[in-house]
């Protein structure tokens, strides 16, 4: 084999923490890059900051160093490492950029490190808009006519010059488009391009002619160093350009290109490539296509790996990241097997029989107040895939799979236009939002035209013709009136079947309940068909598993494994609350239940996941996590039972009706896992376990709970029960908000009942996470102090671990609480307990039968994979079996931080609550616990300023509230030891003063000049503190200036003791020169 | 109920009845409803992977006497327009799909429906084609009777004309799609080419055209000497339908251009035609190559290419006086082959693409080469 031989050891960069536009793709990407790489006989350095990641799993990479992706943090470990090679395609954008960093640093020359996969100057040729577009047109293609102005006259110039309307206006050095519009025409041009010449600092606009409306394309490509190149996969976009590609549903293959117009598309992606200079690996091509002249402009390529690549890999069965890495050190594709069918080689396009349709997953109900119109900037948190046999199954599969309570396409009894006047409906179809789809679902039910709609929403009329289908077919499926009377015409019960219609959507259109449709369905003998993909449209035998279901498919039976069959739940789309954490348990139990002789069969509708890569688990279903399609996969498999406590909420909430459905759940059963949400049974349960708890009552109305407030006093904790990531929680401090504020808890919750709980002030939150084995023995993980109080949802708090402000005594306590909790609840697996110290009282604030989304950090800072001890002792073996035999101290501290979407969300506030608005989580670990924190920081990408030459005395804004003054201003003494400086307000700033610190005075917003926003705009402050008016009552100043700061990429610090954590990691970091990074193998042996 | 809502429901109620079947000689029958022309047809059952493409699949005359299942499910989305037509006519047997689709595309002349009808060839939808498929792949291409009228008929009739049927091998179907007379593709260019019509696809000679030939079309019975006569500078035997063997006119007119010394190009059965003549040995795979993804690897330059194929013969052993120069990498099946001594090379694969990939038409510029070296 022709691979490279004078390379050895290889640096492969991760992508951090997940956030919007970069989610869990690089984690697939990175681990099968990983595992190509050392089958090859590579050893392979891995730097990731994210430790809820597959790929930072120790047995993963050979060196894995969980650090910030910071370039001084990079160059202690290529210092370290000495590594022959760099790999940055698989990484995402943050790699790419650390790379060129690098590059650009001299680190790479310096340690001799050669840059494989893409060159420095290839990825600049693709990520530099003008030298890109000079590219393009050099090879003859064509690109969208721009051109920018500083000056109104200049503007008109360019305006003639592309000499085509609408005209695209955007001001430059803007956050989030501010001050950009769409000129219609010469008339209203001059005030649109006025309003952007004020708007940008610089007095400059960009004047872009206007593709809104066109259609959307995407070629995946994969070269090798021999110029072979083959297309992976094509993808449309069901909605037109101008809403980004993350947030469009999207649909492989390619619906409606001619081959001729198809093939020309497929050459020019290949002249791209070569013209950027791409040496071997994946990229992505995206264009746009008038479709009423078929012109075709080129927008941007991706010389690495993308959410798309991610996306491909899953609909066609070719894993882009795995070839891409073996690519990139020597192989061609020739060489390369195409491991779906075992005996045809990589060199392929793979051919698709079936119609893959992605739908992305959006979270607007977090961000009060954010803009939900979809435009150019992602705004969607993680997205689902599904298979059918026609665009209208796959359509109706994805629609279900995104796990928003909807069964498919409408026809469920959640729509929600059928209120608004025929004129109201126009214009909300005019603009594209996360409704889209259904209020189109609502104007066919009206028996809009395709032609009106196509007017309004410029959809192809492809995608609008088989939409109208699907919304009329529902008549015909009503008229069969019961479920036995549909049964008994199964032609009909097929055909709706085959349209993707739901059990759901049917006892919805019939009136009557899923269970008697899918009784009545089974009595007919209408089961789904499963196919396979197989990467060639069934030309060749494939011998991976890997399925879709399909009503139109012949039930086909499995030849018996030999092995016993276990189901594992995914975790569906991510979303706030739900997201990698659960990906890394399901493929960590897949791993052990395999290594224990199992058939692991694998359930998830995620295409991010590594949980769906085939590699992961014997069988692999790419299906909607709902009751119907997963019951009907599990008897197909025969499996001996599956397991509900990995993936999150997802399967928990289905585990009930699972086991109802004749499912074996193994582990802690769902009774149990029960009992744990039910509020009256859980409290008699702590009661008898004799932990305190805070003062709470079950309300099923606003008015319920302002009596129970009125009783326990306030303030009060409102929360649904049964929902993800504290949706819908909040602090009330005031008797005269509860009454709105509930009204809104009691929306969310859906039926189920509201708790209202006694806050606790002012006290420490813990996360416990233990495992409990068969015979009734339980060892703790970890126990994490949250750096933040009880008040703010723990997904969001930073923690540390071990705890540090506990006794040993009340660390005993805590060890036998758990142990009771997990005897009562005869708990078989993990479980998770959150508790609140005050003094010499523990509090218990909630206990979760289940995995939690710190099992993966933990599993880090110990070095024991929990979910892989969990996985192995419900299939009966002991903790000492299953690798835990008791508690481990681990040798580090180790710390984490959430990261937040805010800056996505201009408008909303960026202060935490006990509701989870966190996308993503870093690791930084350390011997001290100072030390830890501040790299959990860095590795969030708070910039905290340190003095430097350049800039002695990095500037504070210091809003303290009042309780904090005393510890707050006491830090501040120590950082002005340090050099900094500081700048406060009224309060704070008198504090100051009797501390013997002098700070700079600012007004108040309203008072005038200075004030705190005017010092932002200047650059004169460089972290932002503010703890006063933060919790469910902002104030308005803090709210703007915790905004600004963010969006000028500054750190804001909101809670006091986050900034003391900080404090004293900057004085250890100066104290004396940083420790050198440790890899985990290093670190827990 | 209005017009649209009137027209959906007689669409289900036909998907629903299932009507019409494609019945195979080996007793399988597989289901669903008529569209295009409503006239039973006879033909091989073969299918074909391409994602895009079936205007100039319908088109090809190379797929005379077959029924063209095509696995990819959502077809007629982009209509059919007069520009990607590769004859003057539709040719095979009938199509078998799996979902039909009004056209949405700004080049869209009429639908898929309308030109099957126009062209008197039936189709079916509504198939479980992916089944058909792996049916085909595991049992081999099969004799087929394909019922899409209104009288009924038994399955088992259908199954009964479909065995009765001579099939393909040992026919000469070439003859029946050749152009009756010769014409003239283009009259301008630095080369004189004669193409051989066996069921030559347009993009052929407007490659050929593309390259500087002028290019003459020849009927498949033509006697080379008639050819010769005309002092081409190159003759070019083009792709067609069937069993290479039964053409055995052809492969005598090839050995007479080989004495010739004249320069040689072929494709597809044009290739066959060539190893033929040669003395090769020339065999019936199991189901034949008809998609737009297989790779290609050029032995000379070891590149490969992803090629457009459609056949059901292949080459087997070569004769001492042929080199191979192309090899499948899915089955090693040869697709391409040079004259060790005499300036002639066939590939078994596409080049002209329409449909499929394009990566590999400079081999028409290696034609234009041979032609060039001999002036």
């Amino acid at each position: 084999m022709p691979k490279r031989t004078d390379i050895r050891k290889i640096l492969l960069i991760g992508s951090g923490p997940i956030v919007i536009g970069q989610g869990c793709e690089f984690d697939y990407s990175g681990t099968q890059a990983c595992k190509a790489l050392r089958a090859d006989g590579y050893e392979v350095v891995l730097v990731n900051s994210n430790p809820a990641t597959i790929m930072t799993d120790p047995a993963t990479a050979d060196r894995t160093y969980v650090e910030p992706l910071t370039p001084e943090s990079l160059e202690a470990i290529i210092a370290r490492e000495r590594p022959d090679a760099l790999l940055p395609t698989l990484g995402g954008q943050t790699a790419l950029n650390l790379a060129m960093a690098l590059f650009r640093g001299g680190v790479l020359g310096r340690y001799g490190v050669e840059m494989i996969g893409a060159n420095a100057a290839s990825i600049d040729r693709a990520e530099d808009r003008q030298k890109f577009k000079e590219a393009m047109l050099a090879i003859g293609l064509d690109v969208p006519k721009s051109g920018s102005a500083h000056t109104l006259a200049e503007a008109r110039a360019v305006a003639a010059q592309i000499a085509s309307w609408p005209l695209i206006v955007r001001p430059g050095f803007t956050l989030g488009g501010t001050g950009g519009g769409i000129a219609q025409g010469p008339d209203d041009f001059d005030r649109v391009a006025q309003a952007g010449l004020d708007a940008s600092p610089t007095s400059e606009i960009l004047i872009e002619e206007s593709l809104l409306g066109w259609k959307e394309f995407e070629m995946e490509v994969v070269c090798d160093r021999k110029g072979n190149a083959v297309i992976v996969c094509s993808i449309e976009n069901l909605d037109p350009m101008g809403v980004h590609t993350g947030d469009s549903v999207t649909v492989a293959p390619i619906q409606t290109l001619s081959d001729a117009e198809y093939q020309a598309m497929r050459d020019d992606s290949f002249a791209v490539m070569r013209a950027i200079g791409i040496a071997t690996g994946g990229s992505n091509v995206q264009w746009a296509v008038d479709p009423k002249t078929g012109r075709r402009v080129i927008i941007e390529m991706n010389p690495r790996v993308s959410r798309s690549s991610a996306l491909a890999s899953k609909a066609t069965g070719f894993p882009i990241a795995k070839i891409a890495a073996r690519l990139a050190v020597g192989h061609t594709l020739d060489e390369l097997r195409n491991d779906i069918t075992g005996t045809t080689p990589a060199s392929f396009e793979p051919a698709l029989d079936y119609v893959v349709v992605k739908a992305p997953r959006f979270t607007f109900e977090k961000f009060h107040g954010a803009d939900d119109t979809l435009g150019t900037q992602m705004k969607s948190v993680g997205e689902a895939m599904a298979i059918g046999r026609t665009f209208q199954e796959a359509l109706q599969k994805a629609l279900r799979s995104l796990e928003t309570g909807r069964a498919g396409f409408g026809a469920d009894g959640r729509d929600a236009f059928a209120e608004l006047p025929d004129d109201a409906l126009a214009a909300a179809l005019a603009r594209p939002t996360a409704e889209r789809l259904f209020q189109i679902h609502e104007a066919l039910r009206r028996g809009w035209a395709v032609e009106r709609l196509h007017a309004l929403t410029a959809i192809d009329p492809y995608f609008l013709r088989h939409l109208q289908e699907l919304a009329l077919y529902e008549d015909e499926i009503a008229a069969a009136r019961t479920p036995e009377a549909l049964a008994a015409d199964p032609a009909r019960l097929r055909q709706a079947k085959a349209f993707g219609f739901s059990d759901r959507q049917i006892a919805h259109l019939l009136g009557a309940d899923e269970a008697a449709v899918a009784a009545a369905r089974r009595a007919a003998g209408v089961l789904p068909g499963y196919g396979l993909v197989d990467t060639c449209a069934g030309e060749f035998a494939a011998r991976t598993p890997y399925y879709y279901a399909s009503y139109t498919l012949p039930q086909s039976p499995l030849p018996p494994s030999g092995k016993p069959a276990i189901l594992i739940i995914g975790g569906g789309p991510n979303r706030i609350g739900q997201g990698i954490e659960f990906d890394y348990c399901c493929c960590q139990a897949a791993y052990a239940l395999r290594g224990l002789g199992y058939r692991v069969v694998m359930a998830n509708s995620n295409p991010e996941t590594v949980s769906t890569d085939y590699d992961t688990s014997d069988a692999l279903y790419f299906e909607p996590l709902t009751l119907e399609d997963i019951v009907a996969l599990y008897e197909r498999e025969r499996c001996v039972g599956a397991i509900v406590q990995f993936g999150g909420q997802t399967p928990l909430n289905l585990a009930q009706s699972l086991k109802a459905a004749g499912l074996t759940i193994l582990g802690t059963s769902p009774d149990d896992i029960d009992l744990a949400e039910d509020r009256d049974r859980f409290k008699r349960l702590a009661d008898a376990i004799g932990i305190l708890q805070p003062p709470s009552g079950i309300a099923h109305s606003a008015e319920d709970a302002l009596a129970i407030a009125d009783a326990i006093g306030y303030p009060v904790l409102v929360r649904p029960s049964f929902v993800l990531g504290g949706r819908g929680m909040v602090i009330v401090h005031r008797r005269e908000d509860l009454d709105a504020l509930a009204r809104q808890a009691v929306a969310i919750a859906e039926g189920k009942p509201i708790l209202i709980d006694r806050f606790l002030e002012n006290a420490i939150e813990l996360d416990v996470d233990s495992v409990t084995d068969g015979e009734g023995r339980t060892v703790v993980g970890a126990i994490l102090e949250h750096v933040e109080p009880a008040g703010v949802h723990s997904g969001d708090a930073a923690c540390v671990t071990p705890p540090l402000s506990l006794d040993p005594e009340t660390l005993a306590r805590i060890r036998a609480y758990a142990e009771a909790f997990a005897r009562a609840l005869r708990v078989r697996g993990l479980m998770n307990l959150q508790l609140a110290v005050r003094g010499r009282d523990i509090f218990m604030i909630e206990v979760n039968p289940r995995a939690s989304r710190t099992v993966p950090f933990v599993s880090k800072a110990i070095g024991v994979s929990l979910a892989a001890v969990a996985a192995r002792v419900m299939v009966g073996q002991t903790l000492a079996e299953a690798g835990l035999p008791a508690e481990r101290v681990p040798r580090h501290f180790a710390a984490k931080e959430a990261v937040f979407p805010f800056a996505r969300f201009p408008g909303a506030d960026v202060a935490l609550t006990p509701e989870m608005k966190s996308t993503g989580e870093v690791m930084g670990h350390a011997p001290t616990v100072g030390l830890a924190y501040l790299k959990s920081q860095l590795a969030a990408g708070a910039n905290l300023p340190f003095p430097s030459p350049e800039r002695p005395h990095p500037t504070l804004l210091l809003a303290l509230a009042d309780a904090d003054k005393a510890a707050g201003v006491a830090a501040a003494k120590r950082l002005a030891a340090l050099g900094y400086r500081f700048v406060a307000t009224r309060g704070t700033a008198t504090a100051l003063w009797r501390a013997g610190l002098r700070p700079a005075a600012c007004f108040r917003l309203a008072e005038g000049s200075p004030n705190a926003l005017d010092l932002l705009r200047e650059g004169a402050l460089h972290w932002v503190v503010n703890t006063a008016g933060t919790g469910a009552d902002p104030n308005e100043d803090a709210l703007r200036i915790r905004s600004a700061a963010l969006l000028r990429g500054l750190p804001v610090t909101t809670v006091l003791q986050g900034f003391l954590a900080a404090v004293e990691g900057i004085e250890e970091n100066l104290r004396q020169a940083p420790p050198p990074p440790v890899p985990l193998q290093e670190l827990h042996t | 109920m209005n017009a649209l809502t009137e027209r959906f429901r007689r669409k289900w109620a036909a998907e629903r009845a299932q009507a019409a079947f494609l019945a195979l000689a080996d007793g399988a029958v597989f289901r669903g409803v008529a569209f295009g022309a409503r006239k039973d047809a006879l033909g091989e059952a073969v299918f074909n992977t391409g994602m895009t493409g079936y205007q100039e699949i319908l088109t090809d005359p190379s797929y005379a006497g077959q029924f063209v299942v095509l696995t990819a499910p959502e077809i007629g989305n982009y209509g059919c327009n007069p520009e990607d037509a590769e004859s003057r006519a539709l040719f095979l047997s009938g199509l078998v799909v799996r979902n039909v689709n009004p056209p949405s595309n700004f080049r869209a002349a009429e639908s898929l429906g309308e030109t099957l009808l126009r062209g008197g060839r039936p189709g079916i939808y509504g198939v479980d084609t992916r089944a058909l498929t792996l049916h085909l792949r595991d049992h081999g291409a099969q004799r087929a009777y394909l019922h899409v009228e209104d009288a009924p008929l038994d399955e088992a009739e259908a199954i009964r004309r479909a065995r009765e049927w001579p099939g393909l091998d040992g026919q000469d179907y070439a003859a029946r799609v050749s152009a009756p007379e010769p014409y003239v593709w283009n009259a301008e260019g630095r080369f004189r080419v004669t193409v051989y019509d066996f069921g030559v696809k347009r993009n052929i000679l407007r490659r050929l055209a593309a390259e500087g030939c002028r290019v003459e079309v020849t009927p498949a019975a033509t006697p080379a000497a008639e050819v010769l006569a005309r002092r081409p500078d190159g003759v070019f035997l083009s792709n067609g339908p069937a069993d290479p063997a039964a053409v055995t006119y052809a492969q005598e007119a090839v050995r007479e251009l080989l004495a010739a010394r004249v320069p040689l190009m072929g494709i597809c059965l044009g290739h066959q035609l060539l190893g033929l003549a040669c003395g090769a040995r020339c065999e019936r795979l199991p189901f034949g190559h008809h998609g737009c993804n297989h790779p290609v690897k050029n032995l000379l330059d070891g590149t490969v290419a992803i090629t457009s194929q459609n056949h059901n013969y292949a080459l087997g052993a070569l004769p001492d006086c042929l080199e191979q120069t192309h090899v499948n990498l899915n089955d090693g099946t040869c697709e391409g082959i040079r004259h060790r001594a005499l300036p002639a090379f066939a590939v078994q694969f596409h080049p002209e693409a329409a449909p499929g990939p394009r990566e590999a038409q400079s081999l028409f510029r290696s034609f234009t080469a041979l032609m060039e070296a001999r002036q």
